[in-house]
């Protein structure tokens, strides 16, 4: 299974595109194979000031909660909406419709994240474990 | 299933409503009837709309229905780990029925009330005998509140000497009720990871203390995999020589009473689920009763009242200063404490004993029996409870909650699953004391009739269960679009 | 071997199959310096011998049933329906554990979706859980609840009208939070005093908690307190003590109130000297996800059979931990459920003509006091449901003379808090019968 090479991936599992100075965040197909059936998904509010690796959020399946961390530091500016009522999105179209937040970044705020390579074996480690 | 069919027909009781059907009668009322709109204005209300209307006899129809399709303890076998699902003995039932204890109101004066004291002494009394600790505490209603209860008593403790200790340490292997309760008494818990062996890691325990700043460690006694925590002694030690507490989880208490003193292993505080250990019933969700054991330096912080013996007189005393106060409304949850009373008596010393030697001969009878067919994660010597895991049937695709639910068409609920974390696909049975080998062998020859089937056709496995009212349920519709209330 | 344990062939081949020679070896794992010598407790008795021991508990009681009990104070005499009891015996129910295997427990999980729906309906609120221990630590949830979705405000303005143990609960709780609480007086009708509260409210209140009826068993201004509240922008909490007054007075749910919480034992559960009674927590649909306890919903099976299950699981302790909503894990399950069959045989008529009934009993009472020179209400201008207090300096002294009479007047408000005007609070329910409401009034005027 081949990541997607457009985007950069973090130990905790989220994907991080980022176009000019607008990066959009979300959980990579891994994650949401571990975590099941989305229920829920809470984000963090628009505007608020976000470092690099804190919890800005939390998904939800029925029989676990995994907390969101921040790739990249920024500032939050837009949530995907269509999540409250398809939360469903974040399994069907992790890469895609599923995406978590998207925010506003300074330059080299992708220091310190895999490739799409170096993210497939990291998880393939991971697996073995 | 039992009986004739009615699932298709049953539905809520709100579904069941005629109108002017009555299911009650109220004395005659011989004083005027007030206009409520006169004496409370605005605030008045009229019918509730959607109450329902039914007759008696609809109400006792529908709820005997309902039971139809639970299973339940006294039916056979609920092999849940750390859950002590022992035989709910029916004395039990009538004394806390008894009119002169269930109709008591606990604002009632004392001298109307000394067998109510009397009682809850003597119960004091025989859980310090179980424990070897200090005091009892009755007041919290449940096995959390009692470990809330707890570990404010250890803040208090703490604060007295002037002492603000943030960190409490607790192993991954415990119930999440441990680091809930302590988040909830203000603290901050800082996970140890267990040795290989499922236990607590001395070192990790040694480094932690150190650094400063732990008000207290909550282990569980046997550990949630069922073994006994070998150094929990020296556990103990090490906190008191840098001024912390030890809190032990007494989820498992019914591995070792009359064989083991807490109070010997240093515990501090130790809550006393009466609904494991001391057969009250589950209820389907409780009620259930929490009673604290604490050591003497906690003592001055349990919640008031106490009972309090004078000379022949039981009072309720709220003369302790340094008190955590009240944990919840009046003294506890009186009822479960008779029946838990009534047990410890039918029991008596030479019956507590056989209960814990029960308990650990039926679990280990049931591991000899599994370890054939189901992976033992950790081989350390089991006292009342086992844990398995799934990884033998996982190799043809089939899980723990398969299993589980293949179980119950075999006419037996399924072992705790998932728990404790440190296990992937845990299943943790402990049978107790309450059942023979022909109970027993039932179970075992199921398990290993859904081992096989695992090998030989896993899709029956992940189809179960068909036998039961329902089949699986649809969970994350449930989650998603969360229907919590019945409406018109 | 007991009576409720395998015999002595179980234990053989048991120990035969394990491959020890006595249970003893079973218990190596634990050192000897652990080992408890003996128990300090007496032989186990027969069932004659237990009974005889309770007997002589019970006998040293007097129970409020010798006598005429006007008893309240947060516990309540109502109707006792003999289905009830009937009902929550069966095994099936009372021996089941807690239904986390939804297809072997659908009695239990539809029996609390009908009591969610009973306590929505009688709270006017969205959603409710399947209980909590009781009244007091309801209060304790519904302001947690209320500082986690407030964020980052730290305090809670309490009236001072709340009952005594129940906001002894909460200092007990809030202390070990950091959540200050600021109390606020009643007024001169024994209700909050709404300038005092509009003073206490602020930008840092997290939740505003009235009780209505109050420990005066005074109706407090609902609307008034959840306009205060939303206008600092905190939760409106409503503590709900004698449950069946829901029949008879609208429901903080119908002004906006985020949260009614409080006790239903006044719906028949029986006194137990304390416990256990039933807690309940009713709330908007926004807050769901902060709610604390267990919650069944509605889903379909396989077979596309209406099934109820155990759902929105993850804010509780066994999957979320220390950042669980609440510590809770056993509730109260099984006086829900026989809380769920009495409001079923009430319905919509019997919730309200068993209110109406106290209601008129309680007046008729008042009324008698108002009529007499030597008798006095302490809070006159205050409306209320079936409890009020009766004003005097002496209230335990007079309590005693009444007992001598077969009278259990009331509850001395002193013996609740020194902080509360003196007196007796008076419970009057449909329970009580029109003579023993006349015995009451002669004696407290000849005792006055």
């Amino acid at each position: 299974m081949a990541e997607p090479n457009d985007r950069l991936y973090s130990e905790s599992h989220e994907w991080v595109r980022i176009e000019g100075t607008t990066a959009t965040v979300g959980i990579t197909q891994y994650a949401q194979e571990q975590l099941g059936d989305v229920v829920f998904v809470e984000l963090p509010a628009v505007g608020r000031g976000v470092a690099k690796g804190e919890a800005i959020g939390t998904i939800e399946s029925v029989k676990a909660v995994s907390e969101l961390f921040s790739p990249v530091a920024g500032t939050v500016s837009a949530v995907n909406a269509e999540l409250e009522s398809r939360p469903e999105l974040v399994n069907q179209d992790p890469y895609g419709g599923g995406w978590l937040v998207r925010l506003e970044v300074a330059a080299g705020a992708a220091e310190g994240l895999m490739d799409a390579a170096a993210y497939e074996r990291f998880v393939a480690e991971e697996g073995a474990h | 299933m039992t009986g004739h069919d009615t699932r298709a027909k049953e539905g809520l009781i709100f579904e069941r409503s005629s109108p002017g059907r009555v299911g009650y009668q109220l004395p005659r009322l011989e004083v005027p009837l007030v206009d409520p709109a006169a004496t409370l204005g605005e605030a008045a209300r009229g019918e509730i709309e959607d109450l329902p209307e039914v007759s008696e006899v609809d109400v006792v129809r529908h709820f005997t229905r309902l039971s139809k399709w639970n299973y339940s303890l006294d039916e056979g076998l609920y092999p849940l780990g750390s859950c002590t699902m022992k035989y709910n003995p029916r004395i039990n039932e009538e004394l806390a029925r008894l009119p002169g204890l269930a109709h008591l109101h606990p604002l009632q004066p004392e001298d109307q009330v000394q067998g109510a004291l009397a009682l809850m002494w003597e119960l004091e009394q025989a859980l310090v005998a179980i424990t070897g600790m200090a005091r009892v505490t009755l007041q919290p209603a449940a096995g959390a509140h009692g470990e809330l209860t707890g570990m404010l008593m250890i803040r208090k403790a703490l604060e007295a000497r002037g002492e603000r200790r943030r960190v409490v340490l607790v192993p991954d292997s415990a119930h999440g009720t441990n680091p809930a309760s302590a988040v909830f008494a203000g603290f901050e818990v800082v996970e140890l990871a267990s040795t290989a062996e499922g236990t607590l890691d001395m070192e990790a325990v040694r480094r932690a203390v150190a650094e400063g700043g732990v008000a207290a460690l909550m282990a569980t006694v046997p550990n949630t995999l069922g073994v006994f925590e070998p150094a929990i002694a020296e556990v103990a030690k090490i906190l008191h020589d840098a001024g912390a507490f030890l809190y032990l989880d007494g989820a498992n208490l019914n591995a070792f009473v009359g064989v083991a003193s807490p109070g010997a292993m240093g515990a501090d505080a130790l809550h006393i689920n009466l609904h494991k250990t001391f057969s009250t019933p589950h209820g389907g969700g409780g009620p259930g009763a929490g009673p604290v054991a604490v050591s003497a330096a906690l003592e001055p912080f349990l919640p008031v009242p106490t009972v309090e013996r004078q000379g022949d007189r039981f009072v309720l005393a709220y003369d302790r200063p340094a008190s955590i106060g009240k944990v919840r409304g009046f003294y506890g949850n009186f009822a479960m404490l008779v029946r838990a009373l009534a047990y410890i008596r039918s029991l008596g010393r030479d019956g507590l004993r056989s209960m814990a030697e029960g308990a650990v001969l039926a679990a280990n009878y049931l591991r000899k029996g599994l370890e054939g067919d189901y992976h033992l994660p950790y081989r350390g010597a089991s006292l009342h409870e086992v844990v398995f895991d799934d990884s033998r049937q996982k190799a043809f695709g089939v899980t723990n909650i398969d299993i589980a639910k293949r179980l119950l068409d075999y006419g037996f609920h399924a072992p705790t699953m998932s728990f404790p974390l440190i296990v992937h696909g845990a299943m943790m049975i402990e049978p107790t004391e309450s059942f023979g080998v022909d109970e027993l062998d039932a179970f075992v020859r199921a398990m290993r009739e859904i081992a096989r089937e695992a090998r030989e056709t896993p899709e029956v496995v992940k189809q179960a269960p068909v036998t039961t009212p329902v089949a699986r349920l649809d969970e994350v519709r449930a989650a998603r679009s969360p229907i919590l209330r019945w409406r018109r | 071997m007991h009576r409720y344990q395998a015999g002595a062939a179980d234990r053989r081949a048991m120990l035969d199959a394990i491959g020890v020679g006595s249970v003893e070896e079973l218990f190596a794992s634990i050192p000897e310096r652990l080992r408890l010598a003996d128990l300090p407790l007496p032989v186990g008795a027969s069932e004659d011998e237990v009974r005889r021991e309770f007997w002589g508990y019970a006998l040293r009681n007097v129970t409020p049933d010798c006598a005429a009990s006007f008893m309240g104070a947060g516990v309540y005499r109502h109707t006792v329906p003999a289905v009830a009891d009937a009902l929550v015996q069966r095994g099936e129910f009372f021996t089941a554990y807690t239904p986390y295997q939804p297809e072997v427990s659908q009695g239990t999980l539809q029996a609390i979706f009908e009591f969610q729906t009973f306590v929505c309906q009688l709270t006017e609120q969205d959603v409710a859980n399947a209980s909590l221990y009781d009244g007091a630590t309801a209060v304790v949830e519904a302001v947690l609840l209320a500082h986690r979705v407030a964020g980052a405000r730290g305090r809670v303005v309490v009236a001072a009208s709340l009952h005594p143990d129940t906001r002894r609960v909460l200092d007990t709780y809030c202390a070990a939070q950091g959540i200050e609480v600021t109390t606020v007086p009643w007024d001169r009708a024994g209700r909050v005093d709404r300038e005092a509260l509009a003073r206490a409210v602020g930008a840092d209140v997290c939740a505003v908690v009235v009780q209505s009826p109050n420990v005066f068993g005074v109706v407090e201004p609902l609307p008034v307190v959840a306009e205060l509240a939303r206008g600092c922008g905190a939760l409106a909490i409503q503590a709900v003590a004698e449950a069946t007054s829901l029949g008879l007075l609208v429901p903080g749910g119908r002004y906006g109130f985020d949260v009614v919480c409080g006790d239903l034992q006044a719906f028949g559960v029986p006194a137990s000297f304390g416990g256990p009674h039933v807690g309940f927590l009713a709330t908007k649909q926004q807050h769901v996800r902060q709610m604390p306890g267990r919650l069944v919903g509605e889903t379909v099976d396989r077979c596309g059979r209406r099934a109820y299950v155990l759902t929105l699981a993850t804010r509780e302790q066994h999957i979320r931990r220390a950042k669980a909503t609440s510590n809770i894990c056993t509730n109260h399950g099984l006086m829900a459920l026989y809380v769920t069959i009495v409001l079923s045989l009430l319905g919509k008529r019997g919730v309200r003509e068993l209110a109406l009934a106290s209601h008129s009993l309680a007046e008729f009472v008042k009324a008698g006091v108002r009529s007499s020179a030597k008798l006095t209400l302490a809070f006159p201008d205050g409306p209320t449901y079936n409890e009020f207090l009766l004003r005097h300096d002496d209230p335990e002294g007079v309590l005693a003379r009444l007992r001598q009479e077969g009278i259990l007047a009331g509850v001395a408000s002193t013996r609740l808090s020194p902080d509360l005007p003196p007196g007796i609070l008076v419970a009057v329910t449909e329970q009580n019968t029109r003579e023993e409401c006349v015995r009451l009034l002669q004696a407290l005027e000849r005792v006055s």
